[in-house]
């Protein structure tokens, strides 16, 4: 079982959690402009990555937010953790006080 | 009785009495069902699972393949019981699991004699065509093969989980774990020691040997009292570490109350423990592995490490005359245990030359040593009676044709050790073949751990204390603490040396043929099925596996699977290395399903209910409801007119489409008159 660093909350059990699927993909603006192709592309097309992959949590027996996670899917090693909207370059935000380390 | 005057371990002041197959016998306080059975001179306890051959008892650990029983009945029954790691209790009901009408006389036996068309395999070839009638042939199959039986009525036991957490995790407690132990708790570190026997000391409760010029055992007792002193340190005996997941989370179950007679029961039978662990250090010892010979499967053919247990833990005397088969200096401890048991024992060892301390300490008290021999075949059906030994030829490729008979009622082999490293594997780490020390060794670590003393590929007394304390500091130094130096405790172990690689022991015939030599005692897995495996183009591990089922059955291959490895390498003419390992997966030992589900197993915890939003109006008008997944929905209302039951709106509820056919029924039920019946088939889309 993983321990996740919840970018709100601090480190937690991935039993907290739930799966979100692949991060980072952009709803496109004007989808009425899309092909078949392309638009099926956004709905089902992933990466199906072996190594670092971007993906995004859902605190859901805690704060409920949404959160980036960069998770190696071979070895589990979770590299990074931030917030929605925030770069995966800056640094992450430090978790609330009050919380184990 | 075959029990010795003194010593062991058993308190002879408190006799037990238990049935085993419905007849009563006597054993003392701290004897397991095996110590208790061999005491009594009950040696077939089982029978085999594909053949119905007899077979007695191998070991006396979690690797026990041959002797699992039925233990208890009715609500309180568990179903293939290590009667090696169960310890006896007042009015224990003990029952055998195979046979047919029972053990002792099997007409399912009539299978051994067919064995030649059985070979591996043989089901799924034989029982494909029809395929309509599987479940016919299913019946009978299951009827004669199979395990225990799962019980029927509901568990009369309660559960109990809990989380813990912990700086330094120590699983095992044998001399390195101890030691590592002892270390680490002269820290402020939170230390949790578990091990799955009944007493805290692995093998050192099994061995003569001196520690500070004390029995080991005594020194066991000292350090694990001088442990539970310690605010710092949670001691968990009979608890099994199952598994190690990610994160360094491991799950504990702890047997609380297995060891009372019903009546003493008190709280939670098993207790689930889910810990997280900044350091994990694996002390899980090793598993001895037997030599492969020809019926090597007759019940007195034991493990030499076990005959060692019984006699000193057990206090059991084994046999009158004795043969000890061996690769390696470890086993001569074995006979001289027997020699001081006053058996008369007879070592064959198939090295050529053995002149270490212990061998030399065998031939001081007596003991006959044969090099360069072999042990070939074993004389007897239900007990072993005597046992075929030939020379070697120099290049061990087979043996001479000269033979001789050596009488005897116990052959113990030894064919070197097998690091436990199962939880290491489970971890996500690898292991590697070594061909010094002749077994896999942990190679690459991906988590917080470190493997000490015999699961680290490391032997004999001393270097496993001196291993235990490295380990622990390693662990420590990782957490920011330091360790204070302790001098490592004296002992006097004699040094062993090197053993010499054997698998399967020539005969003088290609090794497919001749006699049974098997490697899987629990799945009749034998050397034939594994080169007919090989023959007909299985050539990976994991699908050797799985054609023949070696490693399979509760013992998951604890003693034949690498052995089976071995054999495959051979059959194959590659390296062990190469040839690999099946997958370790968790559970380590069977765990009951109680223990998982917790509290929550009885009452309506168990599993979620979802109702619907007018479920109210459902029950007040008297709904039977059944269950659609998780969802209660309504059945039928039943009503009474006439004093007849009428049902209206009984339907078949296509179980997808749960709300459709509420819907829909609720308006075709208008249409129906009273006391009619309409038949009604829906379409929906």
């Amino acid at each position: 079982m993983l321990i996740i660093n919840c970018p709100w909350c601090g480190e937690r059990d991935e039993s907290e959690f739930q799966y979100g699927g692949e991060g980072g993909i952009v709803r496109p603006e004007q989808p009425d402009d899309l092909t078949d192709e392309e638009w099926a592309d956004y709905l089902f097309n992933r990466t199906n990555t072996k190594g670092t992959h971007h993906e995004i949590w859902n605190h859901a027996m805690g704060c409920r937010r949404w959160f980036n996670v960069h998770r190696d899917t071979v070895s589990y090693k979770i590299s990074k953790v931030y917030q929605i909207g925030e770069s995966p370059d800056e640094p992450t935000n430090e978790p609330e006080s009050g919380v184990a380390k | 009785m075959k029990r010795l005057a003194t010593g062991g371990r058993i308190d002879r002041n408190k006799p037990v009495q238990f049935t085993y197959d419905g007849v009563q016998y006597t054993a003392y306080q701290g004897d397991t069902v095996a110590s208790a059975l061999l005491a009594n001179g009950e040696s077939l306890i089982a029978r085999s699972w594909k053949y119905h051959r007899p077979r007695g008892i191998i070991g006396d650990g979690a690797e026990e393949p041959n002797a699992i029983f039925q233990v208890e009945q009715g609500a309180h029954t568990i179903p293939n019981v290590r009667a090696t790691q169960a310890q006896v209790y007042q009015g224990m009901v003990v029952k055998s699991i195979h046979g047919w009408p029972n053990i002792k006389f099997d007409l399912l036996s009539i299978f051994g004699v067919f064995s030649r068309f059985l070979p591996a395999g043989f089901y799924y070839k034989t029982f494909m065509w029809p395929g309509k009638m599987w479940p016919f042939y299913e019946r009978f199959i299951r009827k004669m093969s199979g395990l225990g039986h799962s019980p029927v009525e509901p568990d009369a036991s309660h559960y109990d989980k809990t989380n813990a957490h912990c700086d330094v995790l120590i699983v095992g407690s044998g001399a390195s774990g101890i030691a590592a132990a002892l270390t680490a708790a002269r820290t402020d570190a939170r230390i949790i020691l578990a091990d799955e026997q009944e007493e805290f000391g692995g093998r050192l409760l099994s061995s003569n040997v001196q520690i500070e010029d004390k029995l080991a055992s005594s020194w066991v007792q000292e350090s694990i009292s001088e442990l539970a002193k310690m605010p710092n340190v949670t001691l968990l005996p009979r608890s099994t570490v199952f598994g190690y997941h990610d994160a360094s989370f491991l799950t504990i179950n702890q047997r609380c109350h297995d060891h009372l007679p019903l009546a003493e029961r008190k709280g939670a039978r098993e207790k689930l423990w889910r810990v997280r662990a900044k350091q994990v250090i694996l002390a899980t010892g090793a598993h001895e592995r037997p030599i492969v010979f020809a019926n090597n499967d007759r019940p007195g053919v034991m493990l030499a490490s076990a005959v060692s247990t019984y006699i000193n833990r057990y206090a059991v005397k084994l046999a009158d005359s004795a043969v000890i088969y061996t690769n390696n200096d470890g086993a001569y401890e074995s006979a001289l245990d027997l020699h001081k048991a006053g058996s008369s024992v007879i070592i064959v060892d198939v090295r050529k030359t053995a002149d270490g301390s212990l061998p030399k300490a065998s031939r001081d008290a007596g003991i006959e040593v044969l090099t360069n021999h072999a042990v070939t075949d074993v004389v007897g059906s239900r007990c072993v009676k005597a046992v075929k030994v030939s020379p070697l030829l120099d290049d061990y490729s087979d043996v001479t044709a000269q033979s001789r008979v050596i009488n005897c009622d116990l052959v113990a082999s030894s064919g070197g050790w097998n690091p436990v490293i199962h939880l290491l594997a489970q971890s996500g780490g690898k292991v590697a073949w070594s061909d010094d020390k002749h077994c896999f060794e942990p190679d690459l670590i991906v988590q917080q751990q470190v493997s000490i003393g015999a699961a680290n590929a490391v032997f004999g007394l001393d270097e496993c204390l001196a291993d235990g304390v490295k380990g622990a500091k390693q662990c420590l130094h990782n957490l920011g603490l330091e360790a204070s130096d302790v001098p490592l405790p004296s002992t006097d172990a004699m040094t062993q040396e090197p053993m010499m690689e054997i698998w399967r022991t020539p005969n003088g015939e290609k090794p497919w043929l001749g006699a049974k030599q098997f490697v899987d005692y629990q799945n009749d897995v034998g050397v034939a099925d594994i080169y007919l495996a090989a023959r007909e183009g299985f050539e990976s591990i994991e699908h050797v596996k799985r054609y023949t089922a070696l490693g399979f059955g509760t013992d998951q291959g604890k003693t034949g699977n690498i052995t089976g490895m071995a054999v495959l390498a051979q059959a194959l003419g590659q390296t062990i290395q190469s040839t690999g390992t099946t997958t370790f997966r968790p559970n380590y030992t069977p765990v009951s399903f109680g223990a998982i589900a917790g509290p929550e197993l009885h009452g309506t915890l168990f599993d979620p209910i979802r109702k619907t939003a007018i479920h109210g109006w459902h029950e007040e008008n008297g709904a039977i409801f059944e269950n659609v997944g998780q969802w209660h929905r309504p059945w039928y209302y039943p009503r009474n007119i006439n004093g007849q039951l009428e049902t209206i709106g009984e339907f078949n509820n296509g179980k997808e489409n749960g709300e459709w056919n509420i819907f829909y029924s609720s308006y075709f039920k208008r249409n129906i008159k009273q006391n009619k019946r309409r038949y009604s088939f829906y379409l929906f889309c």
